[in-house]
């Protein structure tokens, strides 16, 4: 049991932050915190891939003499990747809310829907 | 030992600053939880062996970021969240079933830093063993990231790129707009 704990401690922190960023999104009305948390969302999934990359008792993937155990390079490589479309992601998800702002001169979930008549 | 202290800290501070933005309702204090919450994981990264993904996140995630969405606010100028008018029970509902649900998922990963793990013993040896005499690069992530995965990162230029475009086709036309009322 405490091998368990152990051994998948760090998975059960990156998936509660993961569900934090999760419940920012899906029930704050405001669009700006909703972006913040779609980005600890994120944050939380690079932690996972990381997390699975690690050895215990290695070093960085920068090879040099003295060391043979290196870290996992193609999570490193996919997560770098990632990083940089999930800010041009962010970056088009703020430039609408300020689209959103100046159509409807707010910028919360609920007065939106009430503008639209939609809900 | 001193590792596994540094990465609990670091996953305690990353769960208060978490904890921190949903609870907290002024825009600004959000904004900058959020910066702190990246360059929390900038250092997460840091101790899992990462340090490559760690720059991007702290110059990216923490910087970039955290600079659009002020510029966000400053053009919004909304700095008060209104409190949400229906009850929280569904999504929470709806985030402990996929908690729950992820949390079981883990028991078949392979414990944290396994060296026996499949994720190290099948593809991985190959680069690290071969990446300094083909591309002569010692640090293995970017011999992948230039290298042997060049097109990937090129075509990620073409991602930023579509963004940028966006971006300034969104905003572009609200600045034109706006120095027409002026004149």
């Amino acid at each position: 049991m405490i091998e368990v704990i152990i051994g998948h401690y760090n998975y059960w922190v990156v998936i509660l932050l993961m569900m934090a960023g999760f419940y920012t999104v899906i029930n704050r009305g405001n669009l700006i915190k909703k972006i913040a948390g779609l980005n600890i969302f994120q944050t939380s999934v690079f932690l996972l891939y990381i997390s699975i990359g690690y050895i215990n008792e290695g070093t960085m993937p920068i090879i040099a003499e003295g060391f043979d155990k290196y870290a996992n390079p193609l999570p490193h490589v996919m997560i770098l990747t990632a990083i940089v479309v999930g800010v041009s992601t962010i970056a088009l998800g703020l430039a609408l809310i300020v689209r959103i702002k100046d159509a409807y001169g707010t910028i919360e979930e609920d007065e939106i829907h009430d503008q639209d008549m939609s809900l | 030992m001193i590792d596994t202290l540094i990465d609990i800290t670091l996953l305690v501070f990353l769960t208060i600053t978490a904890i921190a933005i949903i609870k907290i309702h002024n825009l600004f204090v959000i904004i900058m939880l959020f910066g702190i919450f990246s360059l929390h994981s900038a250092g997460l990264f840091v101790v899992m062996d990462a340090p490559d993904v760690a720059f991007t996140e702290a110059a990216v995630g923490a910087g970039i970021s955290t600079v659009l969405m002020l510029a966000t606010l400053a053009l919004t100028k909304d700095h008060h969240e209104k409190k949400p008018k229906h009850r929280a029970r569904l999504p929470l509902l709806v985030i402990l079933i996929t908690g729950a649900a992820l949390v079981y998922g883990t028991y078949d990963i392979p414990s944290f830093g396994d060296p026996d793990s499949p994720a190290h013993q099948h593809v991985k040896p190959r680069y690290i063993e071969r990446s300094v005499e083909e591309t002569g690069v010692p640090n293995v992530v970017t011999a992948v990231l230039a290298s042997y995965r060049g097109y990937d990162t090129l075509g990620e230029l073409t991602v930023i790129f579509t963004a940028g475009l966006g971006v300034m086709l969104l905003i572009g036309g609200r600045l034109r707009s706006r120095k027409k009322n002026e004149t």
